[in-house]
């Protein structure tokens, strides 16, 4: 694929997607909470920014939709409610001790060699511009999956959780221009709902716990011993 | 057709209204009086089809394969909320949940049995997808509705993997519909199940298994499958008891109902393909996977809520092997198995909330002489176990006797191991339950107030339909069969 082939706006939606996929990789490694949710934020404004280049790119008006839902939801709402959930549990100057970052940091490069290898076939049925951007969601999919298996600390599980759904979102706008209008407001309530949710669970989880570090809860387990 | 809609859209309207009920005793009620709505919504709709065939539109759309899932769902739903309604007037009794968890328990069970009926009787699958997510959100305050650290935990191992699990399903939900904008003739209709189902075999081959890997991942999480399953026994074993019934009854069928249909959409487009029969292998080796490591689980297990939930593993297990296999017999046991896997789970855990009231503990090794103090829900325990483990003449007995042969035709070796995976499940089972039910009953052990009608009645019909097959039930199998073989069996 020759880069300086393609349109200006297809050039912008490939160097968004590249921005996507670089916020992944600081969200991974980020020690901080309040500059991990602003992380998060930003990604949920490039996501909406693509949306709004490929509707610009394709002439798809309701993808100006999806790209001002997900703006509203993703980069504003979401990130405020996290925001305001951190200041009420008092964890603004949270800052987490990474075990071993330069592992995850290349478990998290393998990982984005594997969704390009996954995504090979893909490639061939259409343009390669297609099989980049499906390889690119699959990666940010695959590295908040990463983050929520390496991280303890709750709150950053959830923003583990939600920048999957940033990259669920990206495979759905680039590779198929948007799911129907239904689908994308019913996924768009259920993210919404989910973190409504989050929040309830975070002061559940430390009225119990007395703390958000989730290795903590470990009552339930298969030991023999395991009930009191 | 507005007998659907009553069908699906009752338990919504159900959901606000018992919002706004704060009464305790009124919310029980109307919970029993939507779910009774919901029900002859089912049976009329389920008639109508019995006369007129298949129907879609508005989105919907209903087949033999689901209505009869349709009419199971609001059954289980409508006897669980009759045993609902005194056994959480028991547990608020004894202070264990304040007056707003109840009005969220109540009006998210109907919540919850709107995504149920949403989910079977939707023609898109995006759709679908929104509603197995809707039913994780309802559900997971739900299983920490008695706010102790265990269930808190349980919740939150439950949202977590549930959550991620379904993500994936999106992303597989996402390569259909890529792969059918590039074959069908009106990409609009990418994510429409009966419009894919019909062009199937255009569908790109290889996007579509890939996209199966997910999707099985994905609605494999909700279905339990092993290695998958790490929230199912925590969920069930610490929510409220006709959660678990639910949870076990319909949320597991519908998961698999969810894989089954993707299923006929990759083996439409891999049919002419070098392994047309990739997607089955998975559903055999997730299946017998789960099959047998949950048969074993059974043994070490101190919870007696945790141990049917393994026993519910071990039969999801199962039906998915014999999605796998495929044949028409092998399909036709399986489609019987999750009815009568419903309908005997539900009763059992409806039966065991009851022992618990009774025993006071969830703990096996502390449930004793459950017959001599209280016969009623002695017995049907003992008898739902017999049932479940597969006992002639009940209806599980009949469908596993279908999944033997059926192996039997297809992979004569196979069935070694599914023979000595029920059996280790059966001792599993049996050890637990002989001394729960005999033996002498602790001092002062008093029997509860218990309706067991529900119980009878899921009992009786699972008897019944190891009796004998009612003509309307079978066809609507037959079809559904050559639904998803293309040939039918009977």
């Amino acid at each position: 694929m020759n880069l300086l082939q393609l349109s200006l706006l297809e050039q912008a939606i490939f160097v968004s997607a590249a921005l996507i996929l670089f916020v992944s990789f600081s969200l991974l490694a980020q020690r901080r909470l309040v500059a991990s949710i602003h992380a998060f934020a930003w990604q949920g404004a490039l996501v909406a920014a693509v949306a709004a280049l490929v509707a610009a790119a394709s002439g798809e008006n309701h993808l100006y939709m999806s790209a001002i839902l997900t703006f509203g939801l993703k980069a504003l709402l979401i990130p405020w409610m996290l925001h305001r959930l951190v200041r009420m549990l008092e964890l603004e100057r949270h800052v987490e001790q990474l075990k071993r970052p330069a592992l995850v940091i290349m478990a998290g490069a393998a990982l984005v060699i594997f969704s390009y290898w996954v995504s090979l076939p893909i490639g061939r049925l259409d343009m390669a511009a297609t099989r980049n951007i499906v390889a690119i969601s699959l990666s940010v999919v695959m590295l908040g999956l990463l983050m929520m298996v390496t991280r303890q600390q709750a709150v950053v599980q959830v923003i583990g959780f939600m920048s999957m759904e940033n990259g669920l979102f990206l495979a759905a706008v680039a590779a198929t221009h948007g799911m129907p209008l239904v689908v994308e407001l019913g996924i768009a309530f259920d993210v919404l709902v989910a973190a409504v949710i989050f929040g309830v669970f975070f002061f559940h989880i430390r009225e119990n716990i007395d703390s958000l570090d989730v290795d903590r809860l470990n009552l339930l387990t298969e030991k023999e011993d395991d009930k009191p | 057709m507005n007998i659907l809609f009553l069908a699906v859209f009752s338990p919504l309207l159900g959901a606000i209204a018992l919002g706004l009920i704060s009464d305790r005793k009124t919310a029980g009620w109307v919970n029993i009086g939507f779910s009774l709505v919901s029900f002859c919504g089912a049976i009329l709709l389920a008639i109508q089809i019995l006369k007129h065939g298949s129907y879609t539109a508005y989105g919907f759309h209903v087949d033999a394969f689901n209505v009869y899932l349709v009419l199971l769902t609001a059954l289980v739903g409508m006897s669980t909320s009759i045993f609902s309604r005194p056994y959480m007037a028991h547990v608020s009794d004894a202070g264990k949940v304040t007056k707003k968890g109840l009005r969220l328990y109540h009006s998210m069970y109907q919540g919850f049995m709107f995504t149920m009926m949403l989910a079977l009787t939707t023609n898109n699958l995006g759709v679908l997808w929104v509603a197995v997510e809707g039913a994780t959100l309802a559900t997971v305050l739900l299983i920490s509705l008695y706010r102790t650290p265990e269930s808190v935990e349980a919740a939150w191992k439950y949202f977590i993997l549930c959550g991620v699990g379904i993500a994936l399903a999106l992303f597989g939900t996402v390569l259909v519909y890529f792969a059918a904008q590039h074959s069908l003739v009106d990409p609009d209709e990418g994510l429409v199940w009966t419009t894919l189902f019909e062009s199937a075999k255009d569908l790109h081959p290889t996007v579509m298994s890939i996209a199966f890997v997910f999707l099985l991942v994905g609605y494999g999480t909700k279905v339990g499958l092993v290695p998958l399953h790490h929230w199912l026994p925590d969920a069930h074993s610490e929510g409220p008891t006709p959660m678990s019934a639910v949870l076990s009854g319909l949320l597991l069928n519908v998961a698999l109902y969810a894989v089954i249909r993707l299923k006929m959409l990759a083996d439409g487009a891999l049919a002419s393909t070098d392994n047309p029969d990739l997607p089955g292998y998975l559903l055999m080796g997730f299946g017998m996977l789960s099959f047998l490591v949950a048969g074993l689980f059974l043994h070490r297990q101190k919870d007696i809520k945790r141990m049917f939930s393994y026993s519910s593993i071990e039969h999801m297990g199962l039906m998915t092997f014999a999605f796998g296999i495929g044949g028409t017999l092998a399909t036709f046991g399986a489609l019987l198995h999750m009815l009568v896997h419903s309908l005997t789970k539900s009763a059992i855990f409806i039966t065991v909330g009851h022992a618990t009231h009774i025993a006071g503990t969830q703990s096996i090794d502390h449930i004793r002489g459950l017959i001599r103090t209280q016969p009623s829900v002695g017995w049907g325990l003992l008898i739902g176990v017999a049932a479940i483990a597969g006992f002639p003449p009940f209806g599980v007995f009949m469908s596993e006797f279908l999944l033997l042969s059926a192996t039997m035709q297809s992979w004569p070796w196979l069935t070694v191991p599914l023979l000595v995976g029920l059996a280790i499940a059966f001792a599993g089972l049996f050890r637990n339950i002989h001394p729960m039910v005999y033996g002498a009953a602790p001092e002062g052990q008093k029997p509860v107030k218990a309706n067991m009608t529900p119980v009878v009645v899921h009992l009786m019909l699972v008897l019944w339909l190891g009796l004998a097959i009612p003509i309307f039930l079978s066809s609507w199998l037959d079809q559904a069969t050559f639904l998803i073989t293309g040939l039918h069996l009977l």
